[in-house]
């Protein structure tokens, strides 16, 4: 948030502590002096909010019209000419009175509070303090600690009053639910009675807070600071990207904390990011391969493994050719994962039907193809269109950059939603469509509506059609996996024609960009680049190349259900649980001829598994990952990994020479020196620049016209084959009629659902919400349900009983219901929903 | 009740209308809602945080705040005892233990009955009739424990209930200035208004 305004000169100059300092106008003076190496004292100033002066510690004199006085450096901007002294007599004896009136009350417990070590108060008392205190009295007493959430804690004896937390519930998150109660001396930070702080984005405030008043549930009492070891990663429970620091302790992850990551995520998490390390530590782990006897699968060695996995393969492809060998999945994998099983499978046994998406994605060619934006571009925008899932729910941290843009730089959001999603209240324009007629809405959004279209008033689309501006941003994903991906292409198609467009993918897994850049998709060769146009530069470094185009996740899945898959690899896919059409799924799994699966847990899916490969986690190995910038990161490790796991990547080498063939690979670097070579939209983006400290950030492929100063290990010499562009031919949608009597299916994820990392996270996977499917008001009150209760679903697949919510934000004629709800046997969206469909329809009944 | 019945919810929406900003409404209709249930329950802060488009957390911190708003339960007649300066020096300590006495509670409780709540309080601006109490915010000097008695009595009889409203009333009168033309006739001349002392009727011009 910063102070500055456009027509002010860019500099100012100050006197700090009698040196002449450069500043920018309007910036806070502790900001400032930071800047020129003076750290000013603080608790209750953070560079990423509003400044309250509140706390009163980093008081210094700063001379005005009468001399100097004393004044908070977080509230004072700069001016020209401004005098300030930050280690006079004066100002010691200010810090010296704060300080010691801070402590009238803070609790010496340091030895038991899991701040200590760690702690501003403890620093700044030390270090600015008086030493001795002139109270004697007894300190107030609170019950200690209370539960604010399920996730967060709170000790109010601690609380110092500096308003971080609640600023950030306010200011950051945009969800108000904890405040100061009462006044004076009794006044103490708290939640509405029985309105628990249940935001996404709670655990941030326990970073934040500058003494233990704020406590982790999952970390309470687990570890002590200066026994804790670290190394900068980047958190995969989504493609956002966010820069944390790992954390450990005795080879057992302890913590993740949010690095300030200036183009991502300014320094926040998500909750269901912050505590998911306690998935790694899982003792439901798989910690050595699984081959299948019987009905069992049974622990096995690596090499009884590989062997019975690179037999499968071979044949497979030796018997019906390598159409026959399928591989499923790969978003969650490092980029050097993904490389070297699209080099595997592409490369080596030369199929093409690889898709890393499972079904609830994007087309590799659109979401590549595409003008990309980086999350900087989208909030700096002329507006900002939202053809995408509910933000808040799969891309938390993206939802508080787009949040912040709307509200505090008043960027114009414009949503196109089957429902209405987290952003809806900060949308200048929420326009809803009915399921299977996003093209429509987004036809008009382009071109000026004439009439009402898709259930959104015509006024309604002109006056959004107005705000787009010169250079929108459209966020693009998947608003609903009951509506079909041609549905949502041929809306991006349309949307492709607005001037001066460009496209933010809101692909949810972590690294699905990465996985796409690295080939991992039919069609597709890595580097962005179409398996036609890049077959000539890489034949010459690739053994063997696919003939054509291969399936999709939903043509293998089919295939796979009539026999024509003889080895399907499984990468980290679940797609009995993921894949929104279940039956599809779980008939593909049963009629594979051979399932291997590479997995950290035991799915549905890795389950009925031939093959059972256990792969390193997160934290585990190293290596690099992307996200939904196409922006490069690097990933640390921090322990070593469970039982006899292997990194994906070493997997895919051990198999291919099982299989005679080289990968050349014995490093994950070796990895990426090829990725660099050989990807196009990688070039020049080498080992050594990513471990330059001025990438930290990381950088987005393809680099500019300037590529960064420093050269890798030099570039191949042929010329590169050009990157994938969107051809903007979108496939013909046919809608079915609706009838009267059915409602058209809305199916989105929630942020703590069935997923198998946050249910073996148990600190989030007991935030899991039930099912629940709701409708519009009118809809349930025609069935006489109008306060909700119990229904039937049908569709022509299933029926099931379920609870009805009614909700004014799901327009009429739909129903909305979570697809990744914790499984009441059947009881869920993906038994409802056939993928040949645009769209699904489904009656409700009372039961 | 709990949530604002209807006519209260009224006078809600006609304050919010008042202000450019809603959330300038949040004391007067913390008051309705207070006059309503004679202190703020819980459902009563949700229902108002509802109008305004705040969290109950937001009207529960902003209602905490202040010591003439109550999140948990008080009697109908709020007493409170002044021990500042010029009351101490009059009796003031004297006068709120012989009422801690006679109705056999403790500063901040509630008799069984749900008649009254005693409070001790700061200086409430009646040092020239020292020892002073108020009941609902209507004052009473020289009280002597003989007269807080017969106050006690009148009050629980319902004597005094045309001068001593019950606890949450700010005011009988309903104001009309400014409110909306789309105002009920009802809402506008108010209920109505107790001839008791201070019972004038304000009528503004040019809201008829």
């Amino acid at each position: 948030m910063a102070e500055q305004t456009e027509n002010k000169p860019d500099t100012v100059t100050i006197t700090l502590d009698g040196k002449r300092v450069t500043a920018k106008p309007g910036e806070m003076l502790i900001a400032a002096a930071e800047r020129a190496g003076v750290y000013i004292p603080r608790f209750c100033y953070h560079p990423r909010m509003r400044p309250v002066g509140m706390c009163r510690m980093c008081l210094v004199e700063v001379k005005g019209p009468r001399g100097f006085g004393l004044a908070p450096a977080c509230f004072i901007p700069t001016s020209e000419g401004q005098e300030v002294v930050t280690t006079s007599p004066t100002v010691k004896k200010a810090q010296d009175g704060v300080l010691e009136f801070l402590l009238v009350n803070h609790p010496l417990d340091c030895p038991v509070c899991d701040k200590g070590g760690e702690c501003p108060l403890q620093d700044q008392t030390v270090a600015f303090g008086p030493g001795e205190t002139r109270f004697v009295e007894e300190k107030r007493h609170w019950a200690k600690p209370i539960a604010l959430s399920d996730l967060v804690y709170l000790d109010r004896e601690r609380c110092i009053q500096c308003d971080r937390c609640t600023r950030f519930a306010d200011e950051v998150a945009g969800d108000p639910l904890i405040e100061f109660v009462g006044r004076g001396d009794s006044i103490e930070v708290n939640t509405f009675p029985d309105q628990p702080f249940s935001s996404y984005f709670s655990g941030n405030t326990v970073q934040l807070c500058p003494v233990g008043a704020l406590l982790a549930r999952p970390y309470r009492f687990k570890a002590r600071p200066w026994d804790l070891e670290q190394v900068e990663s980047t958190c995969t429970m989504c493609s956002v990207g966010c820069r944390i620091a790992v954390q450990s302790s005795s080879n057992e992850l302890t913590r993740y904390l949010g690095v300030d990551s200036e183009p991502v995520n300014h320094g926040w998490l998500c909750d269901q990011g912050r505590f998911s390390y306690q998935y790694v530590n899982s003792d439901e782990r798989i910690s050595s391969p699984l081959v299948r006897k019987g009905d069992e699968l049974v622990e096995c060695s690596w090499g009884e493994a590989l062997a019975a996995t690179a037999k499968a393969l071979e044949s497979a492809k030796a018997v019906h050719g390598p159409g026959a060998v399928a591989v499923l999945g790969g978003a969650r994998l490092a980029n050097e994962d993904a490389y070297a099983w699209a080099k595997l499978a592409k490369g080596v046994l030369g199929t093409d039907n690889v898709d890393a998406q499972l079904g609830d994605g994007l087309p590799a060619e659109l979401v590549l193809g595409l003008p990309r934006a980086t999350i900087d571009e989208a909030c700096a925008a002329s507006a900002i269109v939202l053809l995408a899932p509910d933000i808040k729910e799969e891309l938390p941290v993206l939802y508080l950059r787009l949040r912040e843009a709307a509200v505090d730089k008043g960027v114009p959001l414009v949503e196109l939603t089957p429902q209405s999603t987290g952003l809806s209240r900060y949308a200048k324009a929420s326009l809803s469509y009915r399921p299977g007629e996003a093209a429509l809405l987004a036809k008009a959004l382009v071109d000026g509506a004439t009439g009402d279209v898709a259930g959104s008033k015509a006024a309604a689309v002109n006056g959004a059609r107005a705000l787009l501006g010169d250079n929108p941003v459209v966020v693009l994903g998947r608003p609903s996996v009951a509506e079909s991906a041609a549905s949502i292409t041929a809306a991006a198609a349309a949307l492709a024609g607005l001037p001066g467009v460009r496209f933010l993918p809101a692909l949810r897994r972590a690294n699905v960009m990465g996985a796409l850049d690295m080939g991992l998709a039919p069609g597709i060769l890595p580097g962005r680049v179409s398996l036609d146009a890049g077959r000539d530069w890489f034949s010459s470094v690739w053994t063997t190349l696919p003939t054509g185009a291969g399936l999709d996740a939903a043509g293998i899945l089919s295939a796979a259900a009539e026999g024509r898959i003889q080895a399907l690899v499984l990468l980290g896919a679940d797609p009995a649980a993921d894949f929104p059409d279940r039956q599809l799924a779980r008939q593909a799994l049963a009629g594979a001829g051979f399932v291997v699966a590479v997995d950290a847990f035991l799915t549905e899916s890795s389950r009925q598994a031939d093959v059972v490969l256990p792969a390193a986690a997160f934290a585990e190995r190293h290596g690099t990952t992307t996200n939904i910038e196409g922006r490069i990161t690097s990933l640390g490790q921090k322990i070593v990994p469970n039982g006899v796991s292997w990194p994906d990547w070493m997997i895919a080498v051990e198999l291919a020479a099982r299989l005679g063939t080289e990968l050349g690979f014995e490093t994950v670097e070796q990895v990426w020196d090829e990725v660099e070579r050989v990807a196009p939209s990688h070039a020049g983006i080498t080992c050594a620049l990513l471990a330059d400290r001025r990438f930290r950030d990381g950088v987005t492929a393809p680099l500019g016209a300037a590529p960064p100063a420093i050269t890798g290990t030099g570039s191949a010499p042929a010329p590169r084959p050009a990157l994938l562009a969107f051809s903007g031919e979108a496939p013909a949608v046919s809608l079915p009629p609706l009838d009267a009597y059915s409602l058209r299916l809305v199916s989105r994820r929630t942020l703590y659902g069935n997923g198998t990392l946050v249910q073996h996270a148990p600190g989030l996977a007991a935030l899991a919400k039930s099912p629940c499917a709701r409708a519009n008001p009118s809809d349930l009150d025609r069935l006489g349900m109008g306060k909700g209760g119990q229904v039937r679903v049908r569709s022509n697949r299933a029926n099931f009983l379920i609870d009805a919510e009614p909700d004014p934000g799901v327009p009429r004629g739909s129903l909305s219901l979570a697809f990744n709800s914790v499984d009441l046997e059947g009881s869920d969206a993906g038994a409802l929903i056939d993928a040949d469909a645009v769209v699904t329809d489904v009656r409700v009944e009372t039961p | 009740m709990a949530r604002l019945n209807a006519d209260n919810e009224k006078r809600a929406r006609d304050l919010i209308a008042l202000y450019p900003e809603s959330r300038s409404s949040l004391i007067p209709m913390l008051h309705v809602a207070q006059e309503q249930d004679g202190w703020l329950m819980p459902d009563a802060i949700a229902h108002v945080a509802e109008l305004l488009d705040l969290t109950a957390a937001e009207v529960y911190g902003t209602a905490s705040f202040y010591d003439m708003f109550f999140t948990h339960p008080v009697g109908r007649h709020l007493v409170s005892v002044c021990t500042n300066i010029a009351c101490l020096l009059n009796g003031g300590f004297e006068l709120l233990e012989h009422a801690e006495k006679s109705l056999g509670v403790s500063g901040g409780g509630t008799t069984h009955d749900g008649e009254f709540t005693l409070e001790e309080v700061e200086c409430i601006a009646l040092c020239g009739e020292a020892p002073c109490l108020a009941v609902n915010w209507r004052f009473f000097g020289s009280v002597t424990p003989e007269r807080f008695d017969t106050l006690m009595a009148d009050l629980r009889s319902g004597a005094l209930a045309d001068e001593v409203p019950p606890h949450g009333t700010l005011c009988r009168v309903r104001r009309s200035v400014g409110l909306p033309a789309a105002a009920t006739p009802e809402s506008v001349t108010g209920p109505e208004v107790p001839s008791a002392p201070g019972g004038g009727r304000p009528q503004s011009p040019g809201t008829t």
